[in-house]
């Protein structure tokens, strides 16, 4: 299963909270 | 919904969320607030373990009762041998104590302890119940 990454917290925030849904944040340093 | 922030792209978002150190994952319920954090790498199954632990953390904070006894007993169902295990069983019997208003289930909690996760600090937070 591929997860499909926001990288816009504010849209993403807007979205859970239109959509009633939770939010996980994976703040990371990992190399790309 | 899953936000990926690092701290090339998004040193702001770091700051705003405090997230001192990486990895660091928080669950957040619809309306921003966080419900878990986790810091530090863990392994697959205690990942997992914890992210579900946080799910479930929304469902009860939103006094969803039954979907958060539900989701904790799944926890415990998926995960038993995990560290996040023992407060799966406390939580799931809070759970099913605020949905059904039934104290008795506590003390049923307090005993499962007697059988499982003896030396977890839930334990020690259900021994109140014990009969």
């Amino acid at each position: 299963m591929t997860v499909q990454w926001n990288k816009d917290a504010d849209a993403a925030l807007a979205e859970a909270k239109a959509t009633r849904k939770p939010l996980l944040i994976d703040f990371s340093a990992a190399p790309a | 919904m899953p936000v990926e922030a690092h701290i090339k792209e998004h040193p702001a978002y770091f700051h705003r969320f405090d997230a001192v150190w990486t990895p660091t994952v928080l669950v957040m319920d619809s309306d921003g607030v966080e419900r878990l954090r986790v810091e530090g790498y863990l392994p697959r199954d205690e990942f997992r373990a914890h992210l579900e632990m946080g799910l479930a953390r929304v469902a009860f904070m939103h006094k969803r009762w039954a979907d958060a006894e539900r989701m904790f007993a799944q926890v415990l169902e998926r995960y038993p041998e995990t560290k996040v295990a023992p407060e799966a069983v406390y939580w799931r019997g809070v759970s099913h104590y605020k949905r059904t208003n039934d104290h008795t289930v506590l003390g049923q909690v307090a005993d499962e302890f007697k059988q499982k996760y003896q030396d977890s600090v839930w334990a020690q937070k259900a021994s109140v119940w014990a009969h």
